[in-house]
């Protein structure tokens, strides 16, 4: 297959997803309002009630980049699954049957999830802007930005890599909820994660999302607990890893 | 090139089931070819190796001269396929999943404009091509499907049952399309059905299929009279009475051929009308009370039940079929 070819299987998925993305304004307020009510909520109790042990306090500014990556982590792994859903209703034969590479296939759709989750993370850094959280810089938001393209192929790859092994939507519902809360609880998103016990401590170090949200809150609010190089390497060897795995496991699949 | 499809000897085996069995056939370019059989016979499986969305497990075959399983993307590229179940992207409108096909399949984007043009024109589906494939109706999703089939100007289209679930008018309205794009297109066709009246009317050949093996292959006009005469028809009151009945007319050697299903007997002889007064004296003889008689010249039912001994029916489940639906089950 030409260069061309694979350029144009690349932008042929992710122009689908676009097109679905914005004929379902439902999903994208739904998928927003869930943050939103812990950023205002959760944000707002919290900070009346503890002070981080060394300074600073515990407030909604410290929640925002978790609720960032914690909605990225949603869109993205819902983009790779929705293959699922392709497969449900038929149109992952179309896809399937066309004369073009699997592998740029997937890799599209996960460019075409990528994009919409980043809309939605970069929907709450505004949000979370305009409700008084300050951002260290401009350069600071950007960078932001691109931890949240990262971190969303690599969850977007697992989200392929899940959806090609997993032959129901029943096995899909059992998948999120035994995936999405551990990784969401265990990333530090709603708690300061430097004095923690062995085992928790463990646990939220084996998890890709834990550095996506240091790297995040390193990039907003100019400080995080795991160095930013190193969230940036573990980020990016994740998402490689994961978008190999799915393209390879997503080139086996079978309608 | 000498035939747009050519398998020899191909073969599909599901855990100990041969769901295809050592099909060969041929199918001249331009030809519209019908795979006909009961639901289960292994037509779907076929048409799923020569569009190489499963691998044979034996034997070979080459579509549009490419081989299936070595040179699948050359195959793919020169093939349309419309499923049995629909393959649209329901959030999006009828021009858009057109235009995402073209996109896949290689067109600029000015071919893919005039060609979405073309096809939508072909299936009357102009005026709503820019509507929800959601508010569609059955046969406006099948013919549009049709279309997106032919948007890279495929040499072989394959239909998998391409008017089930459809009501009768809509049926016809789909042949009509079929029989278009064969004769304006060029386009080489092989449909598989299990109504009999749709491959009789669309097919200019028909391969019978049966348990995985065709049983057998020519045009409609020429299966029927392979029969010879006319059938008649006798409803018996008593189904244990049939195999009696069968016997004692080929005693007396009176019929052509004769076959049964169920309480049904169907003799087909030359002369029917004159035949039929022997034929109830001869089952009085017998002392067998017949309860109907009608005459009439054969169909391809006919030609079904002489060459498989049954008729089709939808309520029937053969192991074949319980196989094929576990395997439709897996896959959702």
């Amino acid at each position: 297959m030409t260069l061309d070819r694979a350029a144009q299987t690349v932008y042929t998925m992710w122009l689908r997803e676009m097109i679905r993305f914005s004929r379902s304004k439902s999903r994208i307020i739904g998928a927003l309002s869930t943050p939103l009510f812990f950023l205002v909520i959760l944000g707002t109790g919290f900070s009346s009630a503890f002070q981080v042990r060394g300074g600073g306090t515990f407030d909604k500014s410290y929640l925002a980049p978790g609720l960032i990556g914690m909605s990225v982590l949603f869109a993205s792994l819902m983009g790779g699954v929705s293959i699922i859903w392709d497969r449900e209703f038929g149109f992952l034969k179309e896809i399937l049957i066309a004369p073009v590479s699997r592998f740029f296939v997937s890799l599209g759709k996960a460019i075409g999830g990528v994009t919409t989750a980043m809309i939605q993370g970069i929907l709450i850094l505004i949000i979370a802007r305009l409700i008084g959280i300050h951002y260290v810089s401009l350069w600071g938001v950007l960078a932001a930005i691109a931890v949240m393209f990262i971190s969303g192929i690599g969850f977007i790859g697992l989200g392929i890599a899940i959806a090609s092994k997993i032959e129901s939507h029943e096995g899909f519902q059992m998948v999120m909820s035994f995936l999405t809360m551990p990784l969401v609880l265990l990333s530090g998103a709603f708690f300061p994660i430097s004095n923690l016990p062995a085992w928790l401590k463990i646990l939220v170090y084996l998890n890709p999302l834990t550095y996506g949200v240091e790297a995040l809150r390193y990039c907003l609010l100019g400080n995080s607990i795991i160095p930013i190089w190193q969230s940036i390497i573990v980020l990016v060897i994740f998402s490689m890893a994961m978008i190999a795995l799915g393209g390879k496991l997503f080139g086996k699949m079978r309608a | 090139m000498l035939y747009a499809i050519e398998t020899s000897g191909i073969t599909k085996r599901f855990d100990d089931v041969n769901a295809v069995n050592k099909i060969s056939i041929s199918v001249k370019p331009g030809e519209l070819f019908g795979l006909l059989g009961p639901n289960g016979a292994g037509k779907t499986t076929l048409i799923s190796m020569l569009s190489t969305m499963i691998e044979p497990s034996g034997g070979s075959a080459l579509v549009w001269g490419y081989n299936v399983m070595k040179d699948a993307d050359a195959v793919r590229q020169n093939i349309g396929v419309v499923f049995q179940d629909t393959t649209l992207d329901d959030r999006l409108t009828g021009r858009e999943n057109l235009d995402l096909h073209g996109r896949l399949y290689g067109l600029d984007g000015k071919t893919r404009k005039e060609r979405i043009k073309e096809v939508l024109s072909l299936v009357e589906l102009t005026e709503r091509a820019d509507a929800i494939v959601k508010t569609y109706s059955g046969g406006m999703m099948r013919r549009l499907e049709i279309a997106r089939g032919l948007m890279h100007h495929p040499h072989v289209l394959f239909l998998d049952e391409p008017t089930l679930g459809l009501d009768p008018q809509t049926r016809m309205h789909i042949w009509d399309y079929i029989k278009k794009l064969n004769k304006e297109e060029g386009v080489t066709i092989l449909l598989t059905t299990h109504y009999m009246e749709e491959a009789d009317k669309l097919c200019d050949r028909i391969a019978i299929i049966d348990n995985g093996q065709i049983v057998a292959l020519d045009t409609p006009q020429n299966l029927k009279n392979s029969l010879g005469g006319d059938v008649i028809t006798l409803g018996l009151g008593n189904p244990g009475d049939v195999d009696k009945l069968c016997n004692s007319y080929q005693k007396e050697g009176c019929a052509n051929i004769i076959t049964q299903d169920q309480n049904e007997v169907f003799i087909t002889v030359n002369n029917g009308e004159r035949q039929i007064p022997h034929i109830l004296l001869l089952a009085s003889q017998a002392g067998i009370p017949i309860i109907s008689v009608s005459l009439r010249k054969p169909t391809l039912d006919d030609v079904f039940i002489h060459y498989t001994g049954r008729a089709i029916r939808d309520k029937e489940v053969s192991v074949m079929e319980e196989v094929g639906y576990k395997m439709r089950s897996r896959r959702k």
